[in-house]
């Protein structure tokens, strides 16, 4: 469990670390640590030159924007976004993914960028950021730019972030009112990812009818997708049980769900459509109350 | 023998005296030696299950920098072979080298080692090396490697059959035909992977002629021995020292090929070496547990009395016999599968096998667990069967209190029984009479309910030496202790056992405080250091160290408090019968103020030039105790489950334990015992699966694949005791240290299969895996929505 050698480096502006990531071949950026770093150990990932975003203090802000958006700095940690106030009261889904990582040690070192950037298929938060349509903000040589959640996720440790660009902020739009979210998860025993982990995000009418619906899947598929057959097959439904039932259905539907194990994918599909009318029915009983 | 009439530290619940320096991160651990000089050791480890070794390139490696010495199994035959301590009738030994030289045998087996100035060089170095392999045809099920045609693991025996053992008793044949009912099962108990929490190391330095070997080990003084004879060194040139060591389970009970080779290393190079394995690699290099696979046939009457058990079973003891190997599936296995019941016929045959896979020894229970998963699940397929409940069932065949010892029908004779007691605490603190209705309120969720049974007994308390050379074991069963007084009055306890976590310092001196009229504060017991010891220890492990280990310290401090009776007779003119010993005085019998200080006694005892007449010098004593039998601890645990109706998922909801280990020393000790136990038990019913493909690569070979429970996976426990005292020692103690694992398992698979029952599902493989249980639920038309 050793790692290769590498330089080490702590810029104290993201700019300087854009500069430092531009300069150096084979460069890995790290944040909380606790994706890379085993990687490192196992000889999986042997970086030239680690680095190291603690020092940029503007990255770890949770703030609320005055048009409502939630931005979240890429060194949020877990915890941070868990307990925040701001997070747990507009973007329950998020906070409650958050919590659902890891374990305390991981939530108080890990963060969502760091989570997103790796990409595991199997982490918690990317299922909230596509349901909620976040943004992923980076900044790389030619300045910044947004990515919309969906078209960030490129595949198994595969996102759209250019080789020169860090992963800055997470922008998660203000909610509508009547707006739920709930995200639950069947965790791996061993590592506690998700075997499957569903973010629900509703929004309802003030008869009830549901006006909009956005389902993120993390764990299930190679990457974490959304579950549209399930979304339009709720909208426009008073989302009373029968109808979540029906629309729980067919979250599975079109995703090539992975195989291990754990679960194969079979009862990967199945426990997929689970979560799904758990995390519809808590997000439609948030939407209403 | 005088003897403290009123025991004031025995049972009682003290602070354990070795967790301060422990939970500041004082203690120092193998890893932790690190000398001047010091150089590294990486091994190069086969990635093929089966395969000859045409040629290892190792020039490579040599250029490296820091590297010392690059090493094949060819340069290493000075080492010896790895013991094997049991040798069962008509046993096939295998050649066990530390590093292979003509073939590697499982995924895992060591075939060069490195040597460098740094463990970062010697890995690297290690990478360097190339090994041109010839792979060969890979067997990895037991059964099947007893097939014809099937790849032979080592040629030279031409067969991959270790030994075939039978244990029979009365008349089998009799029993299946006056059998009114009849119940058949195939039992698997799948493989585990140990996990202790601190990985393997050894460190060793060899100076003037002497070698100091630090190991990880619970069997210190057995390492010495080996590697004497191993390396060509007097015993007394051999010091063996387990430090502080972070659970074993049996994992540690070797003489492993890394402790050889480090001290080869360190006499042929002149240098301090070592060796710390990483966690991936003790997955594939440390011994393994269970892999059995069993087929049974339980004959009973309708009324639910046993008539006869037959077993067939084939062990998977990997690709080389471990020190152990011979004796677990054998010897702590077919004696007591008949469990705390009445059996009138026994017939078990237990076939071993070696396969390409990392060889399998004792682990936690070590062959007991097995036994109890066995008759347990018998015994509720069978109250199933015949409609009765499967505690009425239970306390029906319970040997009765006034059988005992009770020969029972495998040949053994049990020291001391009343199961029936813990039984009933056990089925009260489950509130079992209100099970039924919490079994609907779950159906009404939604989800099912399961509440399971288990009754055990264990044998502990290893070994009248007797018994070892009846059963083929090598070597005797006895433990060691001395107890030494020094002038001042300190005193100091040597013990031959070498606790990695049980707490001896803290029982051991509570049982020598005791007999001396101390507190245990003022008790220092030292332990795993073959140079410091009484004398030969034999270890940790079996839930041997009180009853053996722990008698031997108690019959010390009883002569040292004799020879402090005698002094104090002398100092006060009184006679010896009238002298009381406690709270650190000596006085006559109702004469307190006239006290001696115990320190007065033992310093009168060095200074003696005022000792009784013909008295030797000095205060100390050393016992050797060879126990007269074994013991048989027993209880009841049951546990409560809630499964997922929709997905398998299962919750234990509900645990509680009546378990019986004789006199307790220390309540808090034999608590934490059982917690432990208890969450390993539940990690093999629910999670623990050793899993290899068909090519003999391990699958489960991380903590991210293979889930050891966590406190979130573990309820509280309910827990209570009886004490039935064994006749076998003073104390009355049996041992606690596996019963935990042995009760618990059996408990939390009968209640699965229990929560399953209304759906027909009548048995399932362990681990009970969510998907597993959905699957089964699917077939069964239960799998909803």
């Amino acid at each position: 469990m050793i790692t290769h050698p590498f330089t080490y480096q702590t810029p104290a502006t993201i700019d300087e670390a854009v500069q430092a990531l531009g300069r150096s071949r084979e460069a890995k950026v790290i944040a909380g640590g606790h994706s890379l770093l085993p990687l490192m150990k196992l000889g999986l990932a042997q970086p030239e030159t680690l680095i190291d975003l603690r020092r940029i203090a503007a990255l770890r802000d949770i703030r609320r924007e005055p048009d409502g958006t939630i931005s979240i700095g890429a060194l949020a940690t877990h915890r941070a976004i868990a307990d925040d106030p701001a997070v747990r009261a507009g973007l329950a889904a998020l906070a409650e993914a958050a919590a659902a990582v890891g374990d305390p040690q991981v939530r108080t070192r890990g963060t969502i960028g760091g989570s997103l950037a790796h990409a595991d298929p199997a982490a918690d938060e990317p299922a909230p950021t596509l349901a909620f349509d976040a943004t992923i903000r980076a900044v790389g040589p030619k300045g910044r730019r947004d990515i919309p959640a969906p078209e960030f996720s490129k595949g198994t440790f595969e996102t759209a972030l250019g080789p020169g660009e860090i992963l800055a902020e997470i922008r998660f739009p203000a909610q509508p009112a009547r707006t739920g979210s709930a995200y639950v998860k069947f965790p791996h025993p061993a590592s506690r990812f998700a075997v499957v982990g569903v973010a629900a995000v509703v929004t309802a009418k003030p008869d009830g009818t549901i006006e909009r619906a956005a389902i993120g899947v993390a764990g299930a598929a190679a990457k974490p997708q959304r579950a549209t057959e399930a979304e339009k097959a709720i909208t426009g439904t008073k989302g009373d049980a029968k109808a979540v039932v029906a629309a729980a259905a067919k979250a599975a539907n079109g995703m090539t769900t992975l195989a291990d194990l754990v679960a194969s994918s079979e009862y990967r599909a199945h426990l997929v459509t689970v979560y799904a009318r758990r995390a519809l029915e808590r997000a439609i009983e948030r939407a209403r109350a | 023998m005088t003897t403290a009439t009123t025991p004031t530290y025995i049972g009682a619940r003290v602070a354990r005296k070795e967790d301060p320096r422990l939970i500041t991160g004082d203690g120092t651990f193998t890893d932790d030696v690190t000398l001047p000089g010091m150089v590294y050791v990486s091994l190069v480890r086969s990635p093929h299950a089966h395969a000859n070794i045409r040629r290892i390139d190792t020039a490579a490696a040599k250029k490296e920098p820091g590297v010392v010495a690059v090493l094949t199994g060819k340069d290493l035959e000075a080492t010896g072979m790895l013991p094997v301590f049991i040798t069962v009738p008509n046993m096939s030994g295998s050649k066990h080298m530390p590093i292979a030289a003509d073939k590697a045998r499982y995924a895992g087996d060591a075939v060069a080692a490195v040597v460098a100035e740094t463990r970062d060089a010697a890995k690297r170095a290690a990478d360097a090396i190339t090994v041109d392999y010839e792979p060969l045809p890979v067997v990895v099920d037991a059964t099947a490697a007893l097939e014809p045609g099937a790849p032979i693991i080592h040629e030279e025996l031409k067969s991959n059959l270790v030994f075939t053992y039978p244990v029979k008793g009365g008349d089998i044949e009799k029993a299946f035909k006056d059998a009114e009912v009849k119940t058949s099962l195939r039992i698997v108990n799948q493989r585990l992977i140990p996990n202790a929490m601190e990985p393997r190391a050894v460190a060793a330095r060899f100076e003037a002629g002497e070698l100091t070997l630090w190991s990880t080990t619970q069997i210190p003084h057995f390492v010495q021995l080996i590697a004497s004879l191993n390396l060509g060194l007097s015993q007394n040139k051999v010091r063996v020292i387990a430090p502080e060591v972070g659970g074993g389970f049996g994992s540690k009970l070797q003489v492993y090929a890394e402790e050889l080779l480090v001290g080869y290393l360190a006499k042929t190079l002149g240098r301090p070496v070592k060796w710390t394995e990483e966690r991936r690699e003790g997955y594939l290099a440390t011994i393994h547990g269970r892999d059995h696979v069993s087929d049974l046939e339980l004959a009973a009457k309708r009324d639910g009395t046993l008539l006869g058990l037959r077993v067939r079973t084939v062990a998977n003891v990997g690709a080389y016999l471990q020190a152990f190997a011979p004796g677990i599936p054998t010897i702590l296995h077919m004696f007591v599968v008949p469990g705390p019941y009445r059996l009138p016929a026994y017939d078990y045959e237990m076939r071993g096998a070696y396969t390409n896979t990392t060889p399998v020894d004792a682990y936690r229970g070590a062959g007991r667990p097995e036994a109890a998963y066995l008759i347990e699940r018998a015994m509720d397929r069978l109250a199933d069967e015949i409609g009765m409940d499967p505690a009425e069932l239970r306390r029906k065949n319970f040997i009765p209190k006034d059988a005992f010892p009770f020969n029972t029908i495998s040949g053994i004779s049990y020291d001391s029984g009343d199961y029936a007691p813990a039984l009933d605490r056990a089925l009260a603190m489950a509130d079992y009479k209100g099970f039924e209705k919490r079994r609907a309120e779950a159906k009404a969720r939604g989800n099912y309910r399961g509440i399971g049974i288990s009754s055990y007994i264990e044998i502990c308390g290893l070994a009248p030496s007797k018994a070892n050379a009846a059963l083929g074991v090598g070597w005797g069963g006895y433990e060691s202790a001395r107890i030494r007084v020094h002038p001042t009055g300190a005193v100091q306890v040597f013990t031959g056992t070498s606790p990695h976590g049980q707490g001896h310092e803290t029982s051991w001196a509570q049982i020598a405080a005791d007999a001396l009229g101390v507190t245990p504060n003022d008790i220092e017991v030292r332990h795993g250091d073959t140079f410091e010891s009484p004398g030969m220890g034999v270890g940790t492990f079996g839930s041997r160290s009180l009853a053996v280990g722990g008698i031997a310290v108690h019959k010390a401090a009883e002569k040292v408090r004799e020879k402090v009776v005698q002094i104090g007779a002398h100092l006060l003119e009184a006679s010896p019968a009238d002298v009381v010993v406690e709270g650190g005085k000596v006085f006559v019998k109702g004469v307190p103020e006239k006290a001696k200080n115990f320190g007065d006694i033992s310093m009168a005892a060095y200074l003696a030039n005022n000792l009784p007449e013909g008295m030797e010098p000095g205060l100390e004593a050393t016992v050797y105790y060879d126990p007269p039998n074994f013991t048989f601890p027993f209880g009841t645990h049951i546990a409560e489950v809630e499964i997922d109706g929709e997905t398998g998922a299962v919750r234990i909801v509900r645990y509680s334990a009546c378990d019986d280990c004789g006199r307790q020393i220390n309540p808090m000790i034999v608590e934490g015992q059982l917690h432990g136990g208890i969450a390993q038990g539940i990690g093999q019913a629910l999670y623990e699966t050793a899993v290899y493909d068909e090519n003999g690569q391990l699958l489960s070979g991380s903590m991210m694949e293979y889930h050891v429970p966590t406190a979130e996976d573990i309820p509280a426990f309910q827990l209570d005791h009886t004490v039935t005292l064994s006749p076998s020692n003073p104390l009355g103690v049996k041992g606690i240290g596996e019963a935990g694992t042995i009760g618990s398992t059996p408990a939390v698979a009968n209640a699965v299969i229990d929560a399953l029952s209304p759906l027909g599902i009548r048995h399932l493989d362990m681990p009970l895996t969510s998907e597993k249980i959905w699957k089964a639920m699917k077939a069964a038309g239960e799998g909803r929505r």
